[in-house]
């Protein structure tokens, strides 16, 4: 039984439809890349999965349990968690505060402010600064660290290279096989292609709210993922 | 009357609108929810300690035992089953709670008649401490100062040393994201309110050992309270301390250059400070 299991999901932000029966489905220890264009569907896609955006009980179930429509916190304390779009720190709170708080829920599992400081060093050193005081690569060290803190079944991230020098994203995405390797299946969605084709082993391209590729990341044919991703 | 002693007066007077500002300070800094029934609430909160005095044959500050956690339910119910249906946007709060308002008034009305009524807290409220002929300090006014900084210490200690707290700020700064720390925002709004109408609580209840009040007294209060906030600056506790002392100053000095000056002077400083510091005079929250 696969851990995430999306079967049809549908989503609409008024009139507007984003996403048109989108399926999909992650394993436990899986690293699965979405790709897309701007307004692909891929951020309402995650969204939903935490219960951030409306959906159908049976559209999505997590562990054989039909979470569709649940409120996040409910969805959060059975290890589903996201790293979203533009970081979103708490501002008032300082590094570690923001760390902790991912970690209230008191989930068990390999992940604590110790192993968080040892996957990224840099924020042990700036542990009680504001957390809008750290750079932008930083403040996603946070965000990601925030949530792992959850020890989380599954992580989703939106959009990690947001506005990030490359070479900033290539330090973040090096430290995404120890998140995999302790057994969390992370979901990464990603504007830049080559970067989630070499995080990934699975990979799904969205367009306009419609899955129209989807395969094995090294198997997959750069032609067919350019014509999916473009649509031409 | 010696001026130090006007001086004291107000100061000691401005702990009581510290205590309104914080409670209406902390719901807007958590949910960004102004509340204009918050003057009501407090009138409420001395009703209910006069009917417990009664009903218990208790004075006024044990009744706080009954009336704070009472109050405190009444909050998170009232939060639960109607305001966190207003909140998102700026009006609708406003609008809700303004009605509110006028329902609390008139329910207070129907039931308690336009009466004044003053709580009695016997000889108390009579008893000082001379220092000088010229300098009498109410003993009153001093537990009522002292308790109004240490539930300020204590809501500061709260904010910043707690679990809950740090759930408070975290759900002020981003309540969509705060969802994803496992955080039930319609709790933490609920649990804010009910904390905001315990201190309200305290507050009517010395306000009310002071003046007397009845069905329609809240607004005033209401003005008190949003004077003090705003005075202080958004989002700091001590500077709502320290607005409200400034209110209370102002009014006590106003009395003294006439009987009928207190209030309008207490206004005329927050629209000073209003243009010379529009942030007050410990911002902390950027609007």
């Amino acid at each position: 039984m696969a851990l995430l299991e999306v079967n049809s999901l549908t989503a609409c932000y008024g009139d507007f439809q984003a996403l048109y029966g989108v399926s999909m489905s992650v394993d436990a220890g899986q690293a699965v890349a979405v790709i897309g264009a701007n307004g692909a569907g891929k951020s309402t896609l995650l969204k939903a999965i935490v219960g951030m955006h409306p959906a159908e009980p049976d559209m999505i179930h997590f562990e054989g349990e039909a979470i569709g429509g649940m409120r996040p916190p409910k969805i959060v304390a059975r290890g589903v968690t996201m790293v979203p779009e533009g970081r979103r720190l708490f501002s008032s709170l300082t590094v570690e505060e923001n760390l902790r708080i991912g970690g209230q829920l008191g989930r068990r599992g390999p992940w604590s402010l110790q192993r968080i400081f040892e996957l990224f060093p840099m924020l042990a050193e700036r542990r009680s600064q504001r957390s809008m005081s750290l750079s932008g690569g930083q403040q996603q060290m946070v965000a990601i660290g925030r949530a792992l803190m959850s020890n989380p079944r599954l992580l989703l991230c939106d959009e990690i290279s947001l506005g990030l020098a490359p070479i900033v994203v290539r330090d973040i995405f090096q430290r995404l096989p120890t998140v995999v390797a302790e057994g969390t299946a992370v979901v990464v969605v990603e504007q830049d292609v080559m970067q989630a084709l070499a995080a990934s082993n699975y990979l799904y391209c969205l367009q306009e709210g419609r899955v129209l590729l989807k395969g094995e990341s090294r198997n997959l044919d750069r032609a067919a993922i350019k014509a999916a991703y473009f649509g031409v | 009357m010696s001026f130090v002693n006007v001086i004291v007066q107000g100061v000691l007077l401005g702990g009581l609108y510290a205590l309104f500002a914080a409670g209406l300070s902390l719901i807007f800094g958590v949910m960004r929810l102004v509340n204009i029934a918050h003057g009501d609430l407090i009138v409420v909160a001395a009703y209910f300690a006069y009917f417990t005095m009664q009903a218990l044959g208790v004075g006024p500050f044990t009744s706080l035992i009954a009336v704070v956690p009472a109050i405190a339910v009444i909050g998170y119910i009232l939060q639960r089953s109607l305001l966190n249906f207003a909140l998102g946007e700026d009006l609708p709060p406003l609008l809700v709670t303004f009605g509110l308002s006028i329902i609390i008034q008139n329910v207070l009305l129907i039931l308690f008649t336009h009466d004044n009524r003053k709580l009695y807290a016997g000889p108390i409220e009579m008893a000082s401490w001379k220092f000088t002929p010229d300098l009498a300090v109410g003993v009153l006014p001093v537990i009522q100062f002292v308790v109004a900084v240490l539930i300020i210490g204590g809501l500061q200690l709260l904010f910043y040393r707690t679990t809950l707290g740090r759930a408070f700020r975290a759900t002020s700064d981003d309540p969509a994201i705060a969802q994803l720390m496992g955080i039930e925002n319609r709790h933490i709004f609920a649990l804010a309110m009910a904390l905001s109408l315990a201190v309200v609580a305290v507050a009517g209840v010395f306000i009310a050992v002071r003046t007397t009040f009845n069905p329609f007294y809240g607004p005033q209060l209401l003005i008190f309270g949003f004077e003090a906030v705003i005075m202080g600056g958004l989002g700091s506790l001590w500077g709502t301390l320290a607005g409200g002392i400034l209110l209370g100053l102002a009014q006590a000095l106003g009395g003294q250059i006439n009987v009928g000056l207190p209030f309008t002077a207490g206004h005329v400083v927050f629209l000073l400070v209003l243009f010379v510091r529009p942030q007050g005079l410990f911002p902390k929250v950027s609007m």
